[in-house]
């Protein structure tokens, strides 16, 4: 019978830590170490490996480095490797594994099929049990789905569950988040040079910290349960180049569908997606999420935006594990590198029926719509609501159409009430908002964003036109 | 140098010595040895464009069409033809993802709503009214087959609906991974677009054998891309089955 029992092994030819992380650091920009001294990798679990080097031939040490992307880098580190290049498959340790109310009860069933009705889980701290996507709805099965969370959670002492019991009044639940991806950050589980996994394909926003994170399915998460570990193929990396000032009518959104326009929705299968340059630089950490939460619509296995002193500031209050990101060696092959003056962008929409069918807005100022949705992974960050709180500002007129309002999370639900608007004389977006005749802001959750039950908040039961504002 | 780094993709830039003895011996002691550590499974979660990777016993050389032919599956059967960019919620909407595809009812009931998101101007419907499964075995898609979520609901639904195979131009990635990791369905590829060449419920061959795809009903045949290191761990039934036949993992009994 398969027991999740480890037994610890090591091998002399494991390279030592210490020799490992200044072999990888590049010496080029930024800041290359902010915290020393990455906890060590979990020695749990070392009977899942490729065979050992006996010896390290020269060409890998000493002065002769071979350069290597951000992406790259991180996955030879999780992979313990001095060097890869894209096309290998290694096995990565895993260092946050999370999935959510659609896709963890399907994982567990396969944890517990393949490694035993008593198995333990690899790292009862490693494990992110969100439950987001189907919440506020009377529908048994959703209903049901977060109570298989619950239990598997009691039953293994998972340390992170953000549970949800009174659906009725989301604020009654102190642990519950709301949607992962920002719950993720929020909660400061995302950090710089770390491999994040998850059960969901826009699992890839965390890639704005500078990290390895990519979607996978149950199986595969099933797997990372048991062991801690995930065979995956290095990708080469597409490496866009943002520089010019952002003009104040545009946001990371414009960006990333400028870029899916131009690549299309396939465009980054099996890639990874590097974003670089000064205006790239100056996007806060929710717009970077924006960014590298789309890769996964252009086809993207994993987006990055190097750490800088924005993600470490970010990450003071938040976290106060160690981390030790890394950066593109100056020498790094990239696949291809696509250059854009943002000054000279325009704001941008996706027509139906995909997200590559781009549009200048401007050219569709007489579509007409029959309603509005303001939320979603994508588009329902308090900075998202912010700027749509300015656009109405700046009309001062009343919505023609239903506006729905779902922020990610509750820290995002909070902010609404409290953060005061810029150039607004101390209003709030939730005053803002219902002067100008929104629906009052729902409970936070993946809301409508994906369907979910027929009675989810703001769903469609019909065709119609929806302008999805996820800004 | 690492055996481990060896790279499947022709496209990619290095090509490792290959050790010329298997080196992933399974030395382990304790119960739980987790994957991997064959060879012949290194190459399950690669590109679909994979080359044959020759098995580590053999000597250096590059792969040949021979390794695939282990792979003797044949399917025979109707055909469905949809288009480029399928995602996951024309495969399985939404709405039918609180059913948890590892509970056996609720895999039989994915089944039943497989490509139900298709718009209308899909006249033929995949699964009759009334009807449990589809009398379609074989799927043939455009570029970009699977795009969309992660949901391994997509491939699940595939499969618990009776399709055997899908032959697609290309695939997304994560699509692509869970068909293999779940051995729901095999993804194989063509060579062209077949979605133009074949029509809904034209009478098809797959001989994975010889890598192609014959249409009865036209009387064409297709060259198909080989299946690669992908093929046993489908035709074992997914990743933890295959860990556990060719003895990287203990059976369960």
């Amino acid at each position: 019978m398969a027991s999740s029992a480890i037994s610890p092994t090591r091998t002399s030819s494991f390279i030592n830590k210490k020799d490992f992380s200044r072999f990888c650091f590049s010496s080029t920009s930024q800041l290359s170490i902010h915290k020393c001294k990455k906890s060590s990798v979990s020695k749990k679990i070392v009977s899942v490996m490729a065979p050992q080097q006996s010896e390290r031939s020269p060409a890998t040490t000493g002065s002769v480095k071979t350069a290597m992307t951000l992406t790259e880098k991180i996955m030879a580190r999780a992979s313990e490797k001095p060097h890869l290049v894209p096309g290998e498959n290694v096995w990565v340790n895993v260092d946050i594994l999370m999935t959510h109310d659609v896709c963890g009860p399907g994982s567990i069933g396969i944890f517990k099929k393949e490694f035993g009705e008593n198995a333990k889980v690899w790292d009862r701290e490693k494990l992110v049990i969100i439950p987001d996507h189907y919440i506020f709805t009377s529908d048994e099965r959703a209903n049901r789905n977060v109570d298989i969370l619950r239990d598997f959670c009691m039953e293994q002492n998972i340390k992170y569950f953000y549970d949800i019991k009174d659906l009725g009044n989301f604020k009654a639940n102190p642990d519950y988040k709301g949607v992962c991806h920002v719950a993720l950050a929020q909660e400061g589980h995302c950090r710089p040079g770390e491999v994040l996994l998850g059960t969901d394909s826009h699992t890839c926003t965390a890639g704005a910290f500078g990290q390895f994170a990519t979607g996978i399915g149950n199986t595969d998460a099933g797997f990372v349960l048991g062991t801690g570990k995930l065979l995956l193929k290095v990708p080469p990396t597409l490496r866009f180049v943002m520089d010019g000032e952002m003009p104040d009518y545009l946001l990371a959104k414009d960006l990333i569908l400028q870029i899916i326009g131009e690549i299309s929705v396939a465009g980054a299968t099996y890639k990874s997606m590097e974003f670089v340059g000064s205006t790239v630089e100056s996007l806060t950490m929710e717009e970077r999420m924006t960014l590298c939460n789309m890769v996964v619509e252009a086809g993207g296995k994993n987006g990055v935006v190097p750490a800088d002193t924005t993600t470490f500031k970010y990450l003071e209050d938040k976290t106060s594990a160690p981390y030790e990101p890394v950066y593109s060696d100056q020498q790094a092959r990239f696949l291809s590198e696509y250059r854009f003056d943002v000054s000279k962008l325009e704001p941008l929409v996706a027509k139906p029926h995909s997200p590559d069918n781009r549009a200048l807005a401007r050219e569709c100022k007489d579509v007409k719509i029959d309603r509005v949705y303001i939320g979603s992974c994508t588009g329902g960050k308090t900075e998202d609501f912010l700027a749509a709180a300015r656009v109405f500002l700046a009309s001062g007129k009343k919505v023609k159409v239903s506006t729905f309002l779902v922020p990610a999370t509750q820290k995002v639900w909070m902010d609404l009430y409290t953060l005061p608007v810029p150039g607004s004389d101390g209003k709030t977006c939730s005053q803002i908002f219902e002067e100008a005749g929104c629906d009052t802001p729902a409970s936070p959750s993946c809301g409508a964003c994906l369907g979910g039950p027929k009675d989810t908040y703001a769903r469609m039961n019909e065709p119609k036109a929806s302008f999805s504002l996820q800004l | 140098m690492a055996a481990s780094s060896l790279s499947f993709s022709p496209k990619t830039i290095t090509s490792s010595p290959r050790p010329k003895t298997n080196p992933f011996i399974n030395h382990f002691s304790h119960s739980l040895q987790f994957p991997i550590a064959s060879s012949t499974s290194r190459a399950i979660f690669t590109s679909p464009t994979t080359s044959i990777v020759p098995r580590a016993s053999s000597v250096i050389s590059r792969a040949t069409n021979d390794a695939a032919s282990t792979n003797t599956n044949t399917f025979h059967g109707l055909c469905y033809v949809v288009g480029d960019n399928i995602d996951t919620d024309q495969i399985i909407p939404a709405e039918y993802l609180t059913l948890v595809p590892s509970k056996p009812e609720e895999y039989e009931k994915l089944g039943t709503y497989a490509l139900i998101g298709l718009p209308s101007t899909y006249t033929t419907r995949f699964i009759d009214e009334n009807e449990t499964k589809t009398k379609y075995k074989i799927v043939i898609g455009g570029d970009n087959f699977g795009c969309g979520s992660s949901r391994e609901h997509a491939p699940v639904a595939l499969g618990a609906a009776g399709v055997a195979a899908v032959v697609a131009e290309s695939y997304a990635r994560i699509f692509f991974r869970n068909s293999v990791a779940t051995g729901e369905i095999y993804p194989l590829e063509s060579e062209g677009r077949l979605c133009e060449e074949c029509r809904t419920g034209d009478v098809v061959t797959i001989e994975m054998a010889e890598s192609r795809l014959i249409n009865h009903t036209t009387g064409k045949e297709y060259k198909l891309k080989p299946i690669g290191d992908a093929g046993p761990v489908i035709d074992a039934g997914g990743i933890f089955a295959y860990a556990r036949k060719t003895g990287m993992i203990p059976s369960q009994n």
